[in-house]
């Protein structure tokens, strides 16, 4: 299998005077996890509509796998899951009916149907109301069969539009579990969000929009790094064995290490000063303390004080 | 959490299946809808109103013969069965997949949005058709009561096969207007207001006033129905010389009114037209409706 790829090329859209989405440039490929944020407004679902066809593009390009989407939608779209905004179903038919039908219509094999809608019902916990109709569901439920829907055929790329809205808490971790084992089978997820833990916790990189311009695009902690130059940013670092008193003193005195908040007694926040050189040093530094290290990411308040950053000077 | 790995790669399917998979479902959702039994209650409704009319008072000009029978009850009832199975099976077809956000669920897959089209039409004209076909059903057992089997005139199935027609050109005409508009409401306004009146309105404006035969209006065209009930079959053109009630004929100024009735031929044309221009725009227009 090709690597998954998502390009936008000077993909513009107006709508009048307004301008929804201006000269976006952008190269997503591989699979991957891309967090896509920005405040209301700022072009997410634009974009996120031109990649389905679900809007035309003033001028630009929005290509799937090389495909043009508005060009070529029906070879763009094959093996990509979408979910856009939140749609609703055809009131009158049932879970099963509803998923049979987008199954269909992906091309899914008359063999393998019961098969596949069986799995992702079973991915979304959705198998006891098979036989309901959707009209009569929740909003959270209602949510489930979509993002089923956007599973089934086993896409390579699946686009997601604030995947856990109109989710109650446990939806939206069993939604983030999802995403995450969506990540294990290589494929390239591409997902709005107003989440931002929910974004450091899933995603790989991040794109950042505002006004309709992308203002950075990359792995989380460049973008975090890059937006905290001059600034602390602060890295969430996990251990497989309980710290030591002693070993939290080493810690401090790790160069540019300018505070250590601890959060239980195997997690910690490391406030750190520089970029991505320093981050890079602070991990050697901290494996040579034999501490245990399992985990080392830019915790979700870095990805806060960046996008607070971003858009606090856009405005 | 099992992989979702079935060792196949979905081939997406040509348009034409895709046609056939929307209509099999937008059908299941059609017949599954409150809609559908509303309907269907509405034409048992007037059916049953038209029996008891009949059981009742036995009209002599509709009991003299099974001709007359038929064009009392199916030329001057069928039309409007017609037209409210289009308007609620066509009405807000396209526009509800904008206001109810159900194209989302839709249009990010792989299917043209003329192939959601198609298949919502096909399903569309198929729950019509049942629907006509309960008011079929009940002409024709109200008929067999008075007049036996042998009062089944061939007129009737023509008028039948005309009902037909008219059914897929008036549906043609709603999902137009249905992909005109994002607006159901509106849509449904714009579909019931023509269909019921405006059209009707403006062909007797046009025959009695200007006259000039009504050829490019879709009611004019479906008046072969209750036509072809007719025995004989009512001419091209009939004018009727009306004088004003005040004063003496001599003295009063006459207003000539004109009538027309599309040939069977003609009428069939223009169902055919409306079909025609409507089945090729309507799904034009869904193309180029976004979805902001």
């Amino acid at each position: 299998m090709a690597n998954p790829l998502l390009q936008a090329i000077n993909l513009t859209k107006r709508y009048g005077q307004f301008t929804a989405l201006s000269n976006l440039n952008i190269k997503i490929v591989g699979p991957k996890c891309v967090g896509f944020l920005g405040p209301n407004g700022a072009g997410k679902t634009t974009t996120l509509k031109l990649f389905t066809d679900m809007i035309r593009p003033t001028y630009g390009h929005a290509l799937i796998n090389g495909v043009d989407v508005h060009k070529n939608k029906k070879i763009a779209l094959s093996m990509v899951g979408t979910l856009i905004e939140t749609p609703e179903v055809y009131p009158s038919l049932t879970e099963k009916e509803a998923l049979f039908m987008i199954a269909e219509i992906k091309g899914v094999p008359h063999k393998f149907l019961e098969r596949s809608v069986k799995e992702v019902v079973n991915k979304v916990k959705m198998k006891r109301w098979l036989d309901q109709k959707v009209g009569k569901m929740s909003k959270g439920m209602k949510q489930r069969i979509n993002i089923a829907a956007a599973l089934l055929g086993d896409p390579d790329i699946i686009l997601l539009d604030e995947p856990t809205s109109g989710l109650d808490p446990r939806g939206m971790s069993e939604v983030r579990e999802i995403i995450k084992d969506l990540k294990k089978e290589k494929k390239l997820i591409f997902m709005s969000s107003h989440l931002l833990s929910e974004v450091s916790e899933i995603c790989d990189e991040v794109a950042l929009i505002n006004h309709g311009k992308l203002m950075a695009y990359g792995p989380i902690n460049e973008v975090t790094s890059r937006f905290s130059n001059g600034r602390t940013a602060i890295i969430e670092v996990s251990t497989i064995r309980p710290l030591q008193s002693s070993v939290i003193k080493r810690i401090r005195k790790i160069n540019g290490v300018r505070g250590v908040d601890i959060l239980d007694t195997k997690r910690f926040n490391l406030r750190l000063f520089g970029g991505i050189d320093a981050q890079q040093k602070l991990l050697e530094s901290l494996v040579k303390l034999r501490i245990g290290v399992i985990s080392f990411k830019p915790s979700a308040s870095a990805l806060e004080e960046t996008y607070l950053s971003v858009f606090k000077e856009t405005v | 959490m099992e992989k979702l790995n079935l060792g196949h790669k979905n081939i997406v399917p040509n348009s034409i299946k895709q046609v056939l998979t929307m209509l099999k479902y937008s059908l299941l959702d059609y017949v599954g809808s409150r809609r559908f039994f509303v309907l269907l209650i509405i034409v048992a409704i007037i059916a049953i109103m038209l029996t008891a009319v009949m059981a009742y008072f036995r009209p002599a000009d509709s009991l003299a013969s099974p001709l007359s029978f038929y064009s009392n009850w199916w030329g001057e009832s069928s039309t409007l069965v017609i037209i409210l199975s289009a308007v609620f099976f066509g009405g807000d077809a396209i526009s509800g997949e904008f206001q109810n956000k159900t194209g989302y669920f839709l249009i990010g897959n792989p299917i043209r949005r003329s192939a959601i089209y198609i298949g919502k039409w096909l399903a569309a004209l198929m729950a019509s058709l049942a629907i006509l076909g309960v008011f079929a059903l009940i002409t024709i057992g109200n008929g067999l009561y008075y007049f036996g089997l042998s009062g089944l005139p061939s007129q009737f199935l023509e008028a039948l096969l005309f009902s037909i027609f008219y059914m897929v050109s008036a549906l043609g005409l709603t999902f137009f207007f249905s992909s005109m508009f994002k607006s159901s409401t509106v849509a449904i306004l714009t579909t019931v207001i023509l269909l019921l009146f405006a059209f009707s309105l403006i062909q007797a404006l046009v025959a009695n006033l200007a006259h000039v035969e009504p050829w490019f209006i879709i009611t004019y065209g479906a008046q072969i129905i209750s036509n072809v009930l007719m025995n004989p079959y009512p001419p091209h053109v009939s004018t009727t010389s009306v004088h004003s009630a005040a004063g003496s004929i001599a003295s009063s100024k006459a207003i000539s009114i004109t009538t027309y009735n599309a040939s069977i031929f003609e009428g069939l044309m223009i169902l055919a037209a409306y079909f025609l221009v409507t089945i090729i725009i309507g799904p034009i227009l869904f193309e180029r409706k976004e979805f902001t």
